[in-house]
């Protein structure tokens, strides 16, 4: 309320016109970490938020290019760390959570069974062999719906036929005895009436589908266990693998996990010297922070590694005074992904983005 | 994949079907940065239902105008994303020796 005579705090001098003061450019741009939870969590997302200060808080597409980056900060065949910078949090958990659920791979779907009598039920048999990585591209291959008929373009036959003779030690079979059928079901759907006739197989492959996918089939890790056989069992079956989304069932997702973080940002509020900051350096397990001596004896603790914050928040346990504030970057998210599949992570990622472009597609064909 | 605008009181509501917060959410931070948009929100209805509304109140244009320029707008922000990463790639490929494949033995 202004009374009159009242000068306005955007008049007073010390305000600068154009600039967010300290506390909302915090407000906008950090979520603050206390003691018992975080506040500010909810984004000031409109454009028209800080309009009386003559802020634009909007992102339109020309400032989102020029600030958004990517800088990779670790890469293997199996997992990747990476940070974006200049991205929102609701982008940026689309492409968490199409990583975990919508990028298409290959698992074991069908199971046909001629001979199982080893201590492992059928049903649990086929889940164990459903959830095998599969070292097959899935941007090779089709998906396959109910009407479609099984071929070498929508799936990968892979056959198991394992016994533990009478008279020797129990056998582990391991998921490298799955052996790949590069030309497809060798069961037929009726049985040949006589030797050498004809019979329609499960799948119908016009060619070998070493023509699909350049090079030989088979599983990712070489030493799952599948099932243990004891003297005289037998485990002979056909396994039909086909394409899916992780979605449906986790055995398709791409990722052993992936998510994200933000980048965490520690300021102190108050002079931390001598003893009380050799003690704060000692309770942070993670190395964040370190002293730094300013000659005459005097020791300073100051802050080394942001980034190795974990929030456990032993810095603020036990003082009756806060001497830091912990902070995230609300635009700053650190990605780790971990490939379970048979694509490297940079793949996975641009697969996810490629994935998200394909929705607003189809909603704005939609809309048209 | 099906949607309805339901015109109540003229502000439009947007069904999408098979759709949830992964597009809707993004969609909804877009549509927030636009200053034609008075009011954007998306629910989901129920869980089990895989439906979600969006509803953008605007001041003035078609609301379906303005949705659809939203989600331009995401799906170019997609593809800079798609091409900063890729060179971020190539870069990081490029500066640091090639790590190499851990063998299963």
């Amino acid at each position: 309320m202004t009374k009159k005579g009242f000068t306005s705090a955007l008049d007073m001098p010390d305000v600068p016109m154009g600039k967010l003061p300290d506390h909302l450019e915090v407000q906008r741009t950090r979520v603050v970490c206390k003691a018992d939870a975080p506040i500010n969590t909810e984004g000031i997302q409109y454009f028209g938020s800080y309009a009386t200060m003559g802020i634009d808080n909007s992102t339109p597409l020309e400032r989102f290019r020029k600030n958004f980056k990517v800088e990779v900060i670790r890469l293997t065949d199996d997992e990747m760390e990476f940070d974006m910078i200049g991205i929102d949090a609701a982008i940026a958990n689309a492409f968490r959570r199409i990583l975990i659920a919508e990028v298409p791979t290959m698992a074991i779907e069908r199971v046909f069974m001629v001979d199982n009598t080893s201590p492992i039920v059928d049903e649990v048999l086929a889940h164990r062999l459903g959830l095998i990585p599969l070292d097959a591209d899935p941007r090779l291959f089709e998906y396959m719906s109910e009407n479609d008929v099984a071929n070498e373009r929508n799936t990968i036959v892979f056959k198991l036929h394992v016994s533990c003779k009478k008279g020797s030690p129990r056998l582990t079979v391991k998921s490298d005895q799955l052996e790949w059928l590069p030309d497809g079901s060798k069961l037929h759907e009726v049985a040949p009436s006589f030797p050498g006739e004809q019979q329609k197989a499960y799948t119908s492959f016009s060619g070998s589908q070493m023509e699909v996918s350049k090079k030989p089939l088979g599983v990712m890790h070489k030493d799952i266990t599948i099932a243990r056989l004891g003297p005289g069992q037998t485990i002979e079956l056909e396994a039909h693998a086909v394409k899916g989304i992780g979605k449906v069932h986790a055995k398709w997702s791409p990722v052993a996990t992936a998510w994200y973080r933000m980048l965490p940002e520690v300021v102190f509020l108050k002079e931390v010297k001598g003893e009380e900051a050799v003690q704060l350096v000692d309770k942070c397990k993670q190395g964040v922070f370190d002293i730094e001596d300013l000659g005459s004896g005097e020791r300073k603790a100051v802050v080394k590694n942001p980034r190795a914050c974990t929030l456990c928040r032993e810095c603020l346990r036990g003082v009756s005074e806060d001497p830091v504030e912990l902070r995230r970057v609300r635009d700053h998210f650190i990605f780790t992904i971990e490939s379970a599949a048979a694509v490297p992570p940079e793949v996975l990622f641009t697969e996810a983005v490629k994935i998200l472009e394909e929705k607003c597609e189809r909603v704005i064909s939609e809309l048209s | 994949m099906e949607h309805g605008s339901l015109t109540d009181e003229s502000l439009p509501t947007f069904s999408v079907i098979d759709e949830d917060h992964t597009l809707a959410n993004s969609v909804r931070f877009v549509l927030n940065q636009d200053p034609r948009v008075s009011f954007c929100e998306y629910s989901i209805p129920h869980p089990s239902d895989n439906n979600v509304n969006i509803r953008v109140q605007t001041t003035g244009d078609s609301a379906k105008d303005v949705l659809k320029d939203a989600l331009h707008d995401l799906e170019a922000m997609c593809q800079h994303v798609r091409s900063t990463f890729d060179a971020s790639v190539t870069e990081f490929k490029e500066t640091q020796p090639m790590k190499k494949m851990e063998v299963d033995e």
